[in-house]
């Protein structure tokens, strides 16, 4: 582990620049996609990453070049790339970046499990195999594929400044879907995919639940296609977690970000309806609803002691009791701001730039069970597992759909519906949060595409929380 | 022309030492990728972030006796080191392969194909670009996004196939604010910069940004008469691509046209789409080896070809027709129709022009329901005239009504729209679409 450590600081050191501050971040990356699909293995998908970002400053102005050339003399090049582009901006540059600190901090960082060697390619096939063909023989089931996805990086951040920071992380991503044909309609039943991802070894697939799923998935697959359409009108609704991490990173995260709100990204992500003022005093959701920015989760998609601009990472409440406190802002757009905000500057690997993005943005539990939950409600609906998002680019207006509900009357769960669909207003939605779901409903989960900035990034983002009831919200279902 | 000759000569030289390194019945292919990039990010007129991205890859795919494994090995540039790295990687799919159950999808290109493309037109100077821009700018608020640098592709088998394209571009894309956050987004795309042609480009955004300054309109749910500009007609074509057209996803009941393709539905009798590689921006061939050809996916509405990728060829008893592995097109190109450009607001008569759209999904995937929002100049018009902007809103319609029964026209001109995405590298991908005239488009919120 860091074995390029010792070479790169050598390196580092002997690296000659005319601005009076520059760093260098490092990464390698090494992944393995394999997957089986209708019992035929398919061939694995494997890949080497290596590759470094210089940034510098000069007179307040900054400048990246990234380069897969690692050697003394393509550090060199890079940082002198630039040192020229910084100076070729500086009479149309609109931040004076003289006065921001820097870091200076020296941390080491690894995932929970990184110790423990992960199951062999054969075995992980062999348990891939094993659980497509758990799918029962139906020949309505016309499409299935079981599959993971590992991802270890090592990062290595050194600045003019001396901060030293290193991280190692694996990545895990479990999943499984089957779809269901009758002739005319078609449904698929997820678990894991994109809903799911965590930090840690082997124990990461247990969590998702993967081993054994491969029966019931079909079978709710199945349960779709004969349930009739999700009916129209306004209901309480049940969120499962594996919504509710679409709901928050869509309603919640993405209007928080700090370079939306400071218009960094109105060309392509979009803007925001929160603004800078709104922090303090605007009443984001119900007093039910509080929510953090944690990097201390170990299995969590993004938790890190440091971001990838060197700033220590901490928990922050950025919603407390409905009431927005913090915005989703780094370093620079906390510079830039003049607020407080937390260590979310990330880059989504060597050749692009950190910007603000979501890190881990959670819910946190509240005091009912699910059966409270499912209880409290007289005429709604559960939704589970995401499959459509749509949400206008000031983040406000949405639709939302899932694979799987089931309608609720009386407190009672009562059948299958499919095409469930609901929209709303981010910034009403969040104020129809009447219950909360305590720790036993509350699951670690994140996705591994997040996607924003220019140039373009995806990332990986975690999302914790518990199952959650909103009042009297719009759903509808599909065509057929 | 030094970076391309030295590129094109690098890979060959990896691609001379992999055929000596491979033992019989050894066969490989090598995918090649690398772009030098210069990115400026913009924001209130002003230059936000600059920066410099020089990468190289290869997709190595090594097979031996029916099975196979692919590995993605970032290069650093210099011969020895790139080398080792390709030695590393023969070595790790060596081991890798006797893993592994042959592969019954298997179906490698025999061919020795050879193809080249060189594109070396000079590409502006970034400091003019940028001194250009701003001037233009002056007392707007523009956001935007300028890439440029060359961007290389290639392919190696040992079949003896061999295909080169590189190409210098760069992709302006910005959009001018109004004070009242009302938006107009346009860009400036090519191989040559033409300072003439980007200073009229930025008038015709800077004149429809005067129609922003009205009062905002904010219309009621419902249904109403609309034209689609290419741009939003882009996102529609663009959602369908995630699947709409690979033989796998048809065949796995994906496809969110798979009525379409069961003949159970049909487009408007106007919709004509292809998939035309050649004249494009796309390397000639694909990234598993085959070149790629054209395609007509949709004729006269009905479902025509498919994108077919090797595997889902040997899987299905279909042909390839050197679509990608991922199936999803690179080069669509609409048929036009009847209408002149300039009749367009007085054939709208009363309804929305809407020059993009945004963030689109599937409310009903199967019966090809899509959902998505109005951005940018969205405007309302009463009498063929422009009257006031309108405030976003959200659509939920059917392809089979949008472009189907509720299909009036096609514009005769024609947009070729040059994609700006940079998710991992600079994307080669472009759209050559006509505006639409729909009868009926349902706004839900």
């Amino acid at each position: 582990m860091f074995d390029f450590h010792p070479q790169l600081k050598q390196r580092f050191a002997a690296l000659r620049t005319g601005g009076e501050f520059f760093s260098l971040r490092y990464v390698r990356e090494s992944g393995q996609h394999l997957s089986v699909r209708k019992n035929v293995a398919e061939p694995p998908s494997l890949s080497r990453d290596e590759g470094a970002m210089l940034s510098v400053r000069v007179n307040g102005v900054e400048a990246y070049a990234a380069t897969n050339d690692l050697s003394q003399a393509g550090l060199q090049a890079a940082l002198q790339r630039a040192e020229q582009q910084a100076r070729l901006i500086a009479g149309h540059a609109l931040l004076d970046l003289r006065e921001q600190a820097v870091s200076s901090d020296r941390a080491d960082y690894f995932s929970p499990n990184l110790d423990q060697p992960f199951p062999s390619l054969s075995d992980c096939y062999q348990m891939l195999g094993e659980e497509s063909a758990a799918v029962p023989k139906d020949e309505r089931l016309v499409n299935w594929q079981v599959s993971i996805g590992i991802t270890q990086v090592e990062q290595i951040y050194l600045n003019s400044a001396g901060a030293e920071l290193r991280q190692a992380q694996r990545f895990v991503y479990p999943g499984l879907d089957v779809t269901a044909y009758d002739g005319s309609d078609s449904q698929t039943r997820t678990l894991g995919r994109d809903n799911f991802g965590q930090q840690g070894g082997a124990d990461v697939i247990s969590r998702c639940g993967l081993l054994g799923a491969g029966a019931q998935v079909a079978d709710q697959a199945l349960q779709l296609l004969l349930a009739p359409n999700t009916p129209q009108g306004p209901r309480d609704l049940l969120l499962m977690p594996d919504q509710m991490m679409l709901q928050i990173h869509e309603s919640i995260g993405h209007p928080l970000e700090l370079d939306r709100i400071l218009g960094d990204e109105r060309n392509y992500a979009g803007t925001s309806f929160v603004k800078a003022e709104d922090f303090g005093s605007l009443q984001y959701g119900s007093p039910l609803l509080n929510v953090t920015f944690d990097p201390e989760i170990p299995e969590e998609l993004a938790s890190y002691s440091h971001d990838d601009d060197g700033s220590a990472a901490s928990k922050q409440f950025l919603i407390r009791e409905g009431l927005l406190l913090r915005p989703l802002g780094g370093a620079l757009s906390q510079f830039r701001a003049g607020l407080k905000g937390v260590a979310n500057s990330r880059a989504c690997g060597w050749n692009r730039p950190p910007i603000d993005r979501m890190a881990n943005l959670n819910i946190e539990p509240g005091e009912h069970s699910q059966e409270q939950l499912i209880g409290g409600i007289e005429h709604g609906i559960l939704m589970s597992t995401n499959r459509s998002w749509s949400i206008d680019d000031a983040r406000n207006k949405f639709q939302f759909g899932c694979e799987w509900a089931q309608l609720i009357e009386n407190g009672q769960l009562k059948g299958v519906v499919k095409n469930p669909n609901y929209r709303g207003i981010s910034a009403q939605f969040w104020r129809n949060l009447s219950a909360v779901g305590d720790r036993s409903t509350f699951k670690v989960l994140g996705t591994p595409n997040c996607g924003k900035g220019e140039p373009n990034q995806v990332i990986r983002v975690g999302h914790a929380s518990p199952a959650c009831v909103f009042h009297n919200i719009d759903v509808f279902g599909g065509d057929a | 022309m030094s970076t391309t000759m030295n590129q094109a000569e690098q890979f060959k030289a990896l691609v001379d030492w992999l055929r000596n390194a491979l033992r019989e019945p050894e066969q490989f292919s090598l995918s090649y990728a690398a772009e030098s990039s210069a990115f400026i990010r913009f924001n209130h007129a002003r230059v936000r972030q600059a920066g410099h991205v020089q990468q190289a890859s290869l997709d190595f795919k090594l097979i031996n006796q029916g099975r196979h494994a692919d590995l993605s090995i970032t290069l650093a540039g210099d011969p020895q080191v790139d080398r080792q790295r390709l030695a590393e990687g023969l070595q790790q799919l060596r081991e890798t392969l006797p893993l592994l159950p042959a592969d019954p999808y298997l179906l490698p290109n025999h061919n020795g194909w050879h193809s080249q493309n060189v594109q070396d037109r000079p590409l502006p100077d970034t400091e003019q670009v940028v001194a250009e821009i701003g001037r233009a700018a002056t007392g707007l608020d523009l956001v935007g996004f300028y890439a440029a640098g060359p961007v290389s592709r290639g392919f190696a088998s040992s079949a003896g196939a061999f295909g080169w394209h590189q190409a210098n571009s760069f992709n302006f894309d910005f959009s001018l604010f109004h004070n009242n956050g009302q938006a107009v987004k346009a860009s400036y795309a090519g191989d040559l910069w033409n300072s003439a042609d980007f200073a009229r480009r930025f008038e015709q955004a800077r004149e429809q940004l005067a129609f922003l300054g009205r009062p905002l309109r904010t219309l009621a749910p419902g249904q109403y008469r609309a034209y689609l500009a290419p741009a939003a007609l882009e996102e529609i074509v663009g959602m369908l691509s995630w699947g709409g057209f690979s033989a796998q996803a048809i065949a796995s009941k994906h496809s969110p046209l798979q009525k379409l393709y069961a003949n159970e539905a049909n487009l408007s009798p106007l919709v004509w789409l292809d998939e035309q590689v050649g004249g494009s921006l796309s390397p000639a061939f694909s990234d598993e080896g085959y070149p790629s050809q054209d395609v007509a996916l949709i004729a006269a509405g009905a479902a025509s070809g498919q994108l077919t990728s090797s595997r889902s060829a040997a899987e299905y008893g279909l042909t390839t027709n050197g679509a990608s592995g991922s199936e999803y097109p690179g080069a669509l190109s609409m048929r036009g129709g009847q209408l002149p450009q300039q009749e367009i607001l007085k054939q709208l008569g009363t309804g929305l022009y809407i020059s993009n759209l945004w963030y689109l999904n599937y409310s009903d995937q199967p019966a090809a329901r899509l959902t998505g929002m109005t951005r940018f100049a969205t405007f309302w018009v009463e009498n063929g005239e422009i009257q006031a902007p309108v405030s976003t809103m959200r659509f939920d319609d059917s392809v089979y009504s949008l472009l189907g029964t509720q299909l009036e026209a096609l514009t005769q001109e024609r947009e070729l729209l040059l994609s700006p995405s940079t998710y991992g590298q600079r994307q080669t991908a472009s759209t050559h679409l006509p505006g639409a005239l729909i009868s009926r488009l349902t706004l839900t919120l």
